[in-house]
């Protein structure tokens, strides 16, 4: 059973002091899985992402990677966080933050090899010559393919991406989805993402999160609305019960 | 000018010329030190960190004087008092990340507070400014060894751990999912921070430090496109910005620490308002 599911969660709740975040999730992810993760601000996307890394620490349960506590899996996952946070006026070149993704708890300086590695993420993301650019010149576009080509370069096994396409036009969207469908055939791809309706024509299954999470295959899809958890803005999702043992009910 | 280079020349005026010196020594740490705070954004601890030093200060006059501690020197109190608040306000910002500026603040106003309820119990007078707004007088042959060693000890660990350093200011959350100590190469960053802030406490005083540190870094980030460009040129600029500024102060016969500052704070805006300028 464990062998050919990439993550596996079990019973795992989170809090956050009084409130729940997460409460009793079951989750398999297969290899090769392509999801999008989709819920509601605050449902616990994020808090997902970061249980699976490692980040946070679940109050109950049981995370696996590749049957491996979270801590240990790290170095074969591949992650691409908001980049909000990030400083944009920071002196660096796309070089200079793709090799960051080489970053090992020996590495000093940067090999070679490291060098070579980070040149084949940036052309892996179709960004060939932009290596000397800086990064506070690109668009919010190129920088997400280059957050992307950082998480690349380590060579993961699992790619998690949080809202990759928040505040990027719909052509750039486009582009971002198909360069990680080309991935998809070397990895696994889990995506937080806000815009399911467009996100399901690339993904091979969907994760609802809200407190509860649940994951719906995409391939037989045929036009069900489901308003409960989301609040109607979930919409195309079948009610197939691929991954929880017990089914489940958005009840 | 020419009396300027004839007071140099003097050797009367041997701390006019410790001065330079000690100023173009110390470049080398305020810009690899200024451009990590200016890139990571923690001014505002360089800032707590030096008005603790100011009780350190305190203490060690209070030990000499009233305890005969006479190798406590105020060098001494305000390095350990420099080390010890960067590593507790490298840990409140680690740990409590909501109360993060109140105890910070906090921290900044009681070293200030110590250090002179120290002097208060401390017979005898003491020329406080100095202390606040800095004075080159006060710079003597140990201090030139002390920054040279701290050269020596910044430039060392930032080529060693470059990038580390880089990747810990970039992203640190990304850096710890690499496997990464970030607490512990954080906390080395704000300990290298707060040695310099000592160094810098001698040339511009406790109340300028954050200035100093930063406002080179800022003018190099207009032009640099790297992380090591921006502290070669902040390295220039601060040189350039304290050997000016002590010459000019001591030509006009003004404090030597506000006219550096003066010169690099007008530098600074000057071309903060000509690149918007040109931007728009």
């Amino acid at each position: 059973m464990e062998t050919d599911h990439d993550i596996i969660l079990e019973n795992v709740s989170f809090a956050y002091k009084q409130n729940k975040i997460l409460e009793d999730v079951t989750l398999f992810i297969q290899k090769g899985e392509f999801a999008s993760i989709v819920g509601p601000n605050g449902g616990g996307k994020t808090t997902l992402l970061k249980l699976i890394l490692g980040l946070l620490k679940p109050d109950q349960g049981r995370i696996r990677i590749f049957g491996e506590p979270p801590e240990r899996a790290r170095q074969k996952i591949g992650y691409m966080p908001q980049y909000a946070p990030l400083d944009m006026n920071f002196p660096a070149t796309v070089m200079d933050v793709v090799l960051m993704g080489r970053l090992a708890e020996k590495t000093l300086w940067f090999s070679k090899k490291d060098r070579s590695e980070a040149l084949a993420a940036i052309d892996e993301v179709g960004m060939t010559g932009f290596a000397g650019t800086g990064f506070n010149e690109l668009s919010g576009g190129q920088r997400q393919r280059i957050l992307i080509a950082r998480a690349l370069c380590s060579r993961p096994a699992i790619l998690l991406l949080d809202e990759p396409t928040a505040n990027v036009d719909h052509e750039t969207e486009v582009n971002l989805f198909s360069i990680l469908q080309t991935l998809n055939a070397k990895m696994t791809i889990l995506v937080v993402s806000h815009d399911l309706g467009f996100v399901s024509k690339y993904v091979k299954s969907v994760i609802c999160v809200n407190r509860k999470v649940v994951i719906h295959p995409t391939t037989l899809m045929n036009g069900l609305l489901i308003k409960d958890i989301y609040h109607g803005d979930l919409k195309m999702v079948r009610h197939d019960h691929r991954c929880s043992h017990e089914g489940h009910s958005h009840d | 000018m020419i009396e300027t280079i004839q007071a140099l020349l003097d050797p009367d005026n041997l701390f006019l010329r410790y001065a330079l010196v000690m100023g173009g020594l110390a470049s080398v740490s305020f810009g690899i030190i200024g451009t990590f705070v200016t890139i990571k954004r923690i001014g505002y601890l360089a800032g707590a960190i030096s008005h603790s030093v100011f009780g350190g200060i305190g203490l060690a006059i209070f030990l000499q004087v009233n305890v005969g501690l006479s190798w406590f020197d105020p060098i001494l109190g305000a390095t350990l008092a420099a080390v010890i608040s960067a590593v507790i306000i490298g840990l409140v910002s680690l740990h409590a990340k909501e109360r993060e500026d109140t105890i910070i603040g906090t921290l900044w106003a009681v070293g200030m507070a110590a250090g002179i309820l120290f002097i208060d119990r401390t017979a005898g007078y003491f020329n406080l400014s100095s202390y606040l707004f800095g004075d080159i007088l006060l710079i003597s042959k140990k201090d030139l060894i002390f920054v040279s060693c701290l050269d020596v000890l910044v430039l060392g660990l930032s080529i060693l751990f470059f990038n580390r350093f880089f990747s810990v200011c970039f992203d640190s959350e990304f850096m710890s999912l690499r496997g990464l100590n970030t607490s512990f190469f954080y906390l080395l960053l704000l300990v290298l921070t707060s040695l310099t802030v000592v160094l810098l406490v001698r040339i511009v005083g406790i109340v300028l430090v954050i200035a100093l540190l930063t406002i080179p870094s800022a003018i190099a980030s207009f032009y640099a496109k790297r992380l090591w460009q921006m502290m070669l040129f902040s390295i220039l600029l601060c040189a350039l910005f304290t050997s000016t500024g002590l010459l000019l102060s001591y030509a006009l016969s003004l404090s030597s620490g506000p006219t550096i500052i003066i010169l690099s704070g007008a530098t600074y805006l000057t071309l903060l308002i000509f690149h918007k300028w040109i931007k728009n």
